[in-house]
């Protein structure tokens, strides 16, 4: 491999994920990190450290030039950007490579690419993957918009074509929904997104959300199997899992073989995932998007295939040719992850930064939590508030919410509010428990049967 | 004269606009009614309204925008 020191351009758990998957290949590693972070266990745990500025991420984390300077001065070979910040930015990983460094992760054209939802959509469809019926691009008027909606049949979505994270999307019921909301639908886009573009779908009314994890060298691509993470609040997963417990085996096939023809058509290179939407009366899925980065959930994928995705990412960066063929490739067993954030879940998600006062980390065969905490570490308000990811991996999806309800129960972490709370409640739901569940389940669940009492 | 003083009840980033092209919620000089927005908050990736605690005039903004500010923290003082 080509790559001899690696900088983690990223924070929180995924650095201290990162280091340690380039400490197993026996690279070296430089740390960049803001002034809020100079404690960070990541800084702590790198060879060397470089501070890159303030705590406002667009300041640091969010600074090409800084990253990049601190690249040269370190003698730094190449750039992990993790997740978040600057991960899926085409501009920053064309910066990496014209400053003469490696960067973990796709080409900045194939970002650019897959990052442009409708030029995704297009290479989908022309790679065989199934896509979500819709409009063929913007819809310009309401005539058209009743044409369209007509073909599809009702409930259809209202999408801004600009729009992202769920904003600006409407559902009709009917025509006479659809001629109300199209105008209102517009204006909002235009306010919001200076763009008043709109495009129909479908609505699929109970979607699961399934997802598959790919890995390609440029020329090959494999795909590690399925995730289900249907457990969203606002649209942020909580909880994740590996495989897909709803997907049937012949269709688990076709989903996981659809991704692989997307990437393989792209040139795609490093670590990715393609995400779907699983309607399962219809026994059928639909492509949304590609992730080009490496996710919060991989940790699952790696429990139940034992692939370490990380190290694989850097070695494929590193001019290595993928060393798995998809034959080597297989599912053992099942793996839950729960995502724990600073947040108190019975003041409606109130973030909690602060100091960790006690952490104790339960150890056991098939448990693992990735995290960046120590006793007496100061989690900062200015990022994102996970604090760490529990993840457990059994025989059976039974065994391991078991095997979760027993290693909830031995995590501890105190100073801060945390979301354990309500993970020990969803480990014990019946309706998590058979499965039964959709992209809307825990909304409705947070509203209905986690009174804050409870909590 | 006594005066107000408007803190920020979390730690974060103290926005003084609802958006990065809109206007300040309020301009130096200002008067304000008890409950106005005065400004954001921004604490791990969300945020939160700062609502005055009491009526005031001539506001004037000791914390500038997009500063990193501790829970208690004065952002502005005012006359009662």
């Amino acid at each position: 491999m080509t790559i001899r020191k690696l900088l983690v351009a990223n924070r929180g758990e995924i650095a201290v994920r990162i280091i340690r998957a380039a400490k197993a290949l026996g690279l070296s590693t430089v740390q960049v990190h803001s002034t809020a972070d100079t404690e960070s266990l990541a800084v702590r745990m790198a060879d060397e450290a470089v501070d890159i500025g303030p705590p406002t991420a667009r300041k640091s984390y969010l600074n090409i030039d800084a990253i990049i300077s601190a690249a040269r001065a370190t003698g730094a070979d190449a750039v992990h950007p993790g997740y978040g910040f600057l991960a899926e930015n085409a501009d920053f990983a064309d910066a990496v490579v014209a400053a003469g460094l490696v960067f973990v992760g796709p080409e900045g054209a194939s970002i650019r690419l897959l990052g442009d939802k409708a030029a995704a959509r297009r290479e989908a469809i022309a790679a065989g993957v199934p896509v979500v019926p819709g409009s063929e691009g913007v819809v310009h008027d309401i005539e058209d918009a009743l044409r369209v909606g007509g073909g599809l049949g009702y409930p259809v979505m209202i999408k801004a074509a600009a729009g992202g994270g769920g904003r600006g999307i409407r559902v009709a019921h009917d025509a006479g929904e659809l001629t109300a909301l199209f105008p209102q639908a517009r204006a909002e886009a235009e306010a919001a997104f200076g763009s008043g573009g709109l495009y129909l779908e479908k609505y699929i009314a109970r979607a699961r959300h399934v997802e598959v994890q790919i890995l390609g060298d440029g020329r090959h691509v494999v795909h590690c199997f399925d995730r289900e993470c249907s457990l969203q609040r606002r649209r942020q997963k909580i909880w994740e899992e590996a495989p897909a417990a709803c997907v049937p085996a012949d269709i688990r096939e076709e989903l996981c073989t659809s991704a692989v023809r997307l990437a393989q058509r792209v040139g795609y290179r490093g670590a990715g995932t393609v995400e779907y939407l699983y309607d399962e009366d219809a026994r059928w899925f639909y492509f949304i998007e590609v992730n080009t980065r490496i996710q919060v959930e991989h940790p699952v994928t790696e429990m139940v295939t034992g692939i370490d995705l990380i190290q694989e990412m850097i070695r494929i960066a590193g001019g290595e040719q993928l060393r798995f063929r998809q034959d080597d490739i297989s599912i053992d067993g099942h793996s839950i992850e729960c995502r724990i954030n600073a947040e108190d879940p019975a003041r409606d998600f109130l973030p909690a930064p602060g100091t960790i006062s006690r952490l104790v980390v339960p150890q056991s065969a098939g448990v693992r939590f990735d995290t960046m905490l120590f006793e007496g570490y100061t989690v900062p308000p200015f990022y994102d508030s996970l604090l760490g990811k529990l993840i457990v991996h059994a025989k059976t999806r039974m065994d391991a919410l078991q095997k979760l309800r027993i290693a909830l129960d031995g995590l501890s972490i105190e100073g801060v509010a945390t979301t354990l709370p309500l993970h020990a409640s969803l480990a014990n739901d019946p309706f998590v428990a058979t499965g039964d569940v959709d992209t809307r389940f825990l909304e409705a669940w947070l509203a209905g049967s986690f009174p804050k009492e409870r909590v | 004269m006594s005066k107000v003083e408007l803190k920020s009840h979390l730690p974060g980033i103290f926005y003084r606009r609802p958006s990065p092209d809109a206007a300040p919620y309020k301009n130096d000089g200002d008067a304000f009614a008890k409950g106005d927005v005065v400004g954001l908050i921004e604490v791990m990736k969300s945020f939160h309204e700062v609502k005055a605690s009491a009526a005031g005039q001539n506001i004037r903004f000791i914390a500038d925008d997009a500063d990193a500010v501790m829970a208690g923290q004065v952002l502005a003082e005012a006359d009662a």
